[in-house]
């Protein structure tokens, strides 16, 4: 048992935070207030190597462990969770899927810039009546010799405009249930695909999230990832693995929250002593921070388990799903902490509670984690 | 040309200071380790040059003189850039011995142009520099807060009271620089991380001279008195606390 990180792990962790904390917090309000996308940080973030973190150095990545991914993304996610989606999307659910699953001409071609950051990719499962339902995929994709014929709608897509590069999942063959999809590579800009408006979320607002419809969209029969029939195997892999992502980006929100408010109640005095000397405020904090620890732990053993090669589904799914959960109680918590002032958006505490609520909901719903993890028992 | 950055490893600059029980020392238990800002500041300063040289400068090394737990912030300046380092391995207990073992390391692995910072963060001794130049017998700039190299001619500014002064000087020079010489430390990239380990990171033994000061003993700052509220109505009060408490009527 080691809970000692290596020197790399703490240098990319603290290389997080001084990005975060130097450059993320400068215009966030404005990116909020505006829904902008943080079009010159992923470039920043690109160049110090976080946009492929995960990708090995083969393929022009930052070939760094999952417990790194996790201290990185916890860092960013304190000061801006839109920035670490686009992040996680890029680096686990389309990186990682073509690094573990394509061919090498397919990572050649595509992955090699993602992983450097010059290209953006995107992950394309749900759709506007599958979500946690991801069996019943209404975008098909009809062999037609030399090509698939790509037609369907998807929603709720992170990254959906800037994307170059899409991983889209559609049925092949929808007799066969799950057996008859696939996965494919997109490009963004092939002929008859159309992006939605961009979505007006509650929270994560500089992210741009977008519904994207294909009409008779030629894929070459190359762009196919594995086998026929591979596509929902490939999605559940790889939803795995960004679970810890997302799952990180929860506990960042919460111990981003629980940094502010302890320093808020620090300085805040009532009733003739700083609030955190009243009892009412002390057993807040210490219920906040026995949950945030928690959350860490989970998220850095599920890394830890997908770094030594062993099973991580369940570990993953649990952590999401804590973290989550708790990032909504850390944050409406950190909220009522700073009274009045936790209303109003200069306090960035409001901010995280909106944000804290999508990591209940996207990348798997706490319910849906919660179906992973009662199946295992049932093992 | 090459450059030599000295590197000053100090407790973060948050870190809460507490004393050793017989106030002989600073507590340094639990410590997070930083490179001294003002010499981060150097460092990065040095990386901006070799980059827009062309490949007339041609190596940035840092030196540190420390034990090996400085080895953590000696990599952190190899993952932004520095092409390698040296550490003197020795627990330094003053600025003369810092300044002599770098001096002696100097005598056999000469650089054009040496940059310290103004100070560091835990001792503020800001000595170093200064006595490096001595000790090397070549000039020492002060209070530089810009350094750039036209030609072969480097152009350094000082702030001096009232203004800025341009001075040009010959190599081999020692720059003592203070904040404005960079804007912003670097963040080390992943490659950067990565590479770290592989670049060359040469321990040597010290044979400088020791230490001309001990330290006899440490002691914290006074805290702050607590503010007394006095009621507007009540000036009485008021001049009795000043002439009674603060003294100063």
């Amino acid at each position: 048992m080691d809970f000692q990180f290596t020197e790399e792990q703490l240098m990319i962790q603290q290389a997080a935070r001084d990005y975060a904390q130097r450059e993320l917090i400068k215009d966030i309000l404005e990116r909020d207030e505006g829904a902008i996308y943080p079009t010159e940080h992923v470039k920043n973030l690109a160049e110090l190597g976080f946009m492929g973190m995960l990708v090995s150095e083969k393929w022009d990545g930052g070939g760094m462990d999952t417990v790194s991914y996790v201290l990185a993304i916890e860092e960013i996610s304190k000061i801006d969770s839109s920035a670490a989606v686009i992040m996680s999307v890029n680096n686990s659910l389309v990186c990682y899927g073509l690094e573990k699953f394509g061919t090498d001409a397919q990572r050649e071609e595509y992955l090699r810039p993602l992983a450097r950051g010059e290209k953006i990719g995107a992950f394309l499962l749900s759709e506007p009546e599958a979500g946690s339902d991801a069996t019943k995929q209404r975008t098909t994709a009809i062999d037609k010799g030399d090509y698939y014929l790509l037609n369907g709608t998807k929603n709720w897509i992170t990254n959906g405009n800037t994307a170059s590069t899409y991983i889209v999942i559609a049925h092949t063959h929808p007799e066969k249930g799950h057996r008859g999809i696939n996965v494919f590579i997109v490009d963004r800009h092939a002929e008859g695909i159309s992006v939605g408006p961009h979505e007006n979320k509650m929270g994560m607002r500089s992210s741009d999230t977008h519904s994207v419809m294909f009409t008779d969209v030629k894929v070459p029969k190359e762009n196919r990832i594995g086998e026929d029939g591979f596509g929902f195997k490939f999605a559940m892999k790889t939803l795995e693995g960004g679970r810890i992502g997302i799952a990180s980006q929860a506990l960042g929100i919460a111990s981003g929250a629980l940094e502010l408010a302890i320093k808020y109640a620090k300085e805040r005095k009532a009733f003739g002593t700083e609030i955190i000397n009243h009892q009412a405020i002390a057993f807040k904090l210490s219920d906040m921070a026995v949950k945030v620890e928690n959350a860490r732990n989970l998220c850095l053993k599920a890394a830890w388990l997908k770094d030594q090669g062993q099973p991580y589904g369940t570990a993953s799914a649990m952590a999401k799903q804590y973290a989550a959960d708790i990032a909504m109680e850390v944050t409406t918590e950190a909220v009522q902490i700073h009274g009045g002032y936790g209303y109003v958006k200069e306090y960035h505490v409001e901010r995280l509670m909106r944000e804290a609520k999508l990591t209940q909901i996207y990348e798997g719903t706490s319910e849906v984690q919660k179906i992973i993890v009662s199946r295992s028992l049932m093992k | 040309m090459k450059i030599l950055v000295c590197l000053s490893n100090v407790p973060d600059t948050t870190t809460k200071i507490k004393l050793s029980g017989d106030k002989s020392a600073v507590d340094m238990t639990g410590v997070q380790w930083v490179i001294n800002p003002w010499d981060e500041l150097a460092l990065t300063r040095a990386l901006d040059l070799k980059e827009k040289s062309g490949g007339k400068i041609e190596k940035i090394t840092v030196i540190t003189v420390g034990e090996s737990y400085t080895e953590p912030t000696i990599r952190k300046a190899l993952a932004v850039g520095a092409d390698d380092a040296v550490r003197i391995n020795m627990m330094p207990t003053d600025d003369y011995e810092v300044a002599s073992n770098i001096a002696a390391y100097l005598k056999d692995n000469p650089y054009e142009i040496v940059l310290s910072g103004i100070e560091s963060s835990d001792y503020n001794g800001s000595a170093v520099g200064g006595m490096l130049a001595e000790f090397l017998k070549v000039p020492s700039v002060s209070s530089v807060s810009f350094l750039d190299i036209e030609g072969e001619e480097p152009i350094l500014k000082r702030e001096i009271p009232g203004g800025t002064e341009t001075v040009k000087v010959p190599v081999p020079f020692v720059a003592i620089v203070q904040k404005g010489i960079a804007l912003d430390p670097r963040i080390p990239a992943m490659r950067g991380i990565m590479m770290a380990r592989k670049k060359p990171l040469t321990v040597v033994e010290p044979t400088g001279e020791s230490a001309k000061s001990t330290f006899i003993e440490f002691g914290m700052p006074q805290p702050k008195a607590k503010v007394k509220m006095i009621d507007p109505e009540n000036a009485g009060e008021l001049i009795t606390l000043l002439h009674e408490e603060a003294k100063i009527i």
